[in-house]
């Protein structure tokens, strides 16, 4: 129970060996999950090698199906990105703009925000069938949400100065949005844009998973239900990357409007 | 009522009703009348029942979802996978957040690991957890542990870490040994932030059983829904789903106070 802070100066210069700790650790798992594959301890289907998911991940991302099933997931992904976002932009406005709207509405949409969106599924496969309309309607749902309340506190921090310039230049509600609103936004609409791209993914893929005859979710269950097991794994690993990557990617990229 | 006038002054005269009628019961009323919509839309035949059901048909489910359904053992099993979830990553994740805090290499090889896994999105891994553990309660106490985990690690470190170092060195010149010193000055100093980790614990768990529930079709209300849908009982499956809905946030709701009431007491 030594607190870190109680060991004194001279730990806190000595040296550090973060990184290869890390890598130490990455390697340790690596290898513990080859030894429990080759060991015979558990059904060799359940843990495939390193070795097989290598072969298998080398053979999805060499075939045309895979690029096939992920065309749809990328659609999908894209289309519900652009509704969900573009509804959640406008409703922010409206919510962080006018007190009185955003105190009787914000908080169904701060309670709703958090609830989890795949029970939904159910009534958007009703409304929209099971071809790729409900995958984009999920997406869509989901990342509604994150964009809302982003932009809905982004609103309020608009400087009020620029908004009484706005109004003794007499502009109308739609230039008050493009010329002071929209500039002063940008950051939020890039925090509303990465998390809403995160979840989206999610939502298109569980959806998928759920039930459809495309796509990268698809393909997952399709395997699952073959127990072809190393290809089920990579196939989770592409859509695992997927999902954790691009959310990274779009947190590298729309820092810039921040600054 | 004043606050509610304060409109006014963003808009002058645009609006000389609605400030007079406090927000929350503006938005009950605008539900209210997206309800009566919604049920005059289906009286008049412009909406299938079959797609969408009358509000009224949904109230009027409640009572077989209760008595045929078992809606309220359902609820129950939901909550009490989702507390047992959130329970052992407390049980796991203030040891090892109190590791991150007290080995400094530690907490710096590995913060952002636990970051990066509380912000993956581990609920696609579900069909490799179903080959682990089968469709079973075991899957989806496992999986919503894995969810709730991160969060208690990273409020314990962030607790512990935001102990005033003057309270550590009224407990070092007392001469507390370091158990005494974690025990009656670090661990009483960080219980709001320790508090904001269980309460998230305990709203990602509820996500996550619930989701997990629909998805592999076992357990309580998830499993529910995902019945109904497929037997094709649509004013049902909509009354689950409310359910469901009102459920968390009731629940999001409660947790939130209580914190707030620990927070000040």
């Amino acid at each position: 129970m030594v607190d870190a802070r109680l060991a004194g100066p001279a730990a806190a210069r000595s040296w550090s060996p973060v990184l290869p700790l890390r890598v130490a650790t990455m390697l340790a798992l690596l290898v513990i999950w080859e030894a429990v594959a080759r060991s015979g301890l558990v059904f060799e289907g359940v843990v495939p090698s390193l070795v097989a998911i290598g072969g298998a991940l080398a053979d999805l991302l060499t075939s045309a199906n895979f690029y096939w099933n992920l065309e749809l997931t990328a659609i999908e992904v894209a289309v519900s990105l652009a509704l969900g976002a573009s509804a959640g932009i406008v409703v922010g406005l409206v919510l962080g703009a006018r007190p009185f709207a955003g105190k009787a509405f914000e908080p169904y949409v701060h309670y709703l925000a958090p609830t989890p969106k795949i029970v939904f599924l159910p009534i958007l496969l009703v409304l929209f069938g099971v071809g790729p309309g409900s995958k984009i309607a999920m997406g869509a749902l989901s990342c509604f949400f994150p964009m809302v309340l982003s932009v809905a506190s982004g609103v309020r921090q608009v400087d009020p100065v620029l908004l009484r310039v706005g109004r003794s230049f007499n502009l109308s509600i739609l230039q008050t949005v493009r010329k002071i609103y929209l500039p002063a936004l940008v950051a939020p609409i890039a925090t509303g844009l990465r998390l809403g791209s995160g979840v989206a993914i999610i939502g298109c893929l569980l959806a998928e998973i759920k039930m459809s005859n495309r796509g990268l979710g698809f393909l997952v269950m399709q395997y699952y239900s073959q127990f072809r097991i190393p290809y089920m794994y990579a196939a989770l690993l592409v859509a695992f990357i997927i999902a954790a990557g691009g959310n990274a990617v779009i947190a590298r990229y729309l820092r810039l409007p921040g600054k | 009522m004043s606050k509610a006038l304060s409109i006014s002054s963003g808009s002058p005269g645009s609006n000389a009703l609605a400030p007079k009628l406090p927000p929350g019961a503006a938005g009950l009323i605008t539900l209210a009348a997206l309800l009566a919509l919604w049920q005059a839309a289906d009286a008049l035949g412009l909406v299938s029942p079959l797609i969408a059901p009358a509000p009224s048909d949904i109230a009027a489910s409640f009572p077989a979802l209760i008595s045929d359904e078992g809606l309220l053992q359902r609820f129950v099993q939901t909550f009490f996978e989702a507390l047992i979830s959130a329970g052992l990553a407390v049980i796991v994740g203030t040891p090892i957040g109190w590791w991150l805090h007290a080995k400094r290499w530690a907490g710096r090889a590995y913060e952002t690991w636990v970051a990066s896994f509380a912000a993956a999105p581990l609920v696609l891994l579900y069909p490799l957890f179903l080959v682990f553990f089968g469709r079973n309660i075991g899957t989806i106490i496992v999986m919503s542990f894995l969810t709730a985990l991160p969060s208690v690690i990273l409020k314990t470190k962030e607790g512990l870490d935001s102990v005033r170092r003057v309270l550590i060195d009224v407990g070092r010149s007392l001469r507390m040994p370091p158990a005494k010193l974690f025990w009656k000055i670090m661990l009483p100093a960080s219980v709001p932030t320790l508090c904001t980790g269980v309460r998230l614990a305990l709203v990602y768990a509820l996500i996550s059983v619930v989701g997990i529930e629909f998805l592999i079709n076992f357990g309580g209300l998830g499993e529910l829904i995902d019945d109904l849908a497929e037997r094709w009982e649509i004013p049902m499956m909509y009354g689950a789903i409310s359910f469901v809905v009102l459920t968390s946030i009731c629940f999001f709701f409660l947790t939130e106070r209580i914190e707030r009431w620990l927070m000040r007491g």
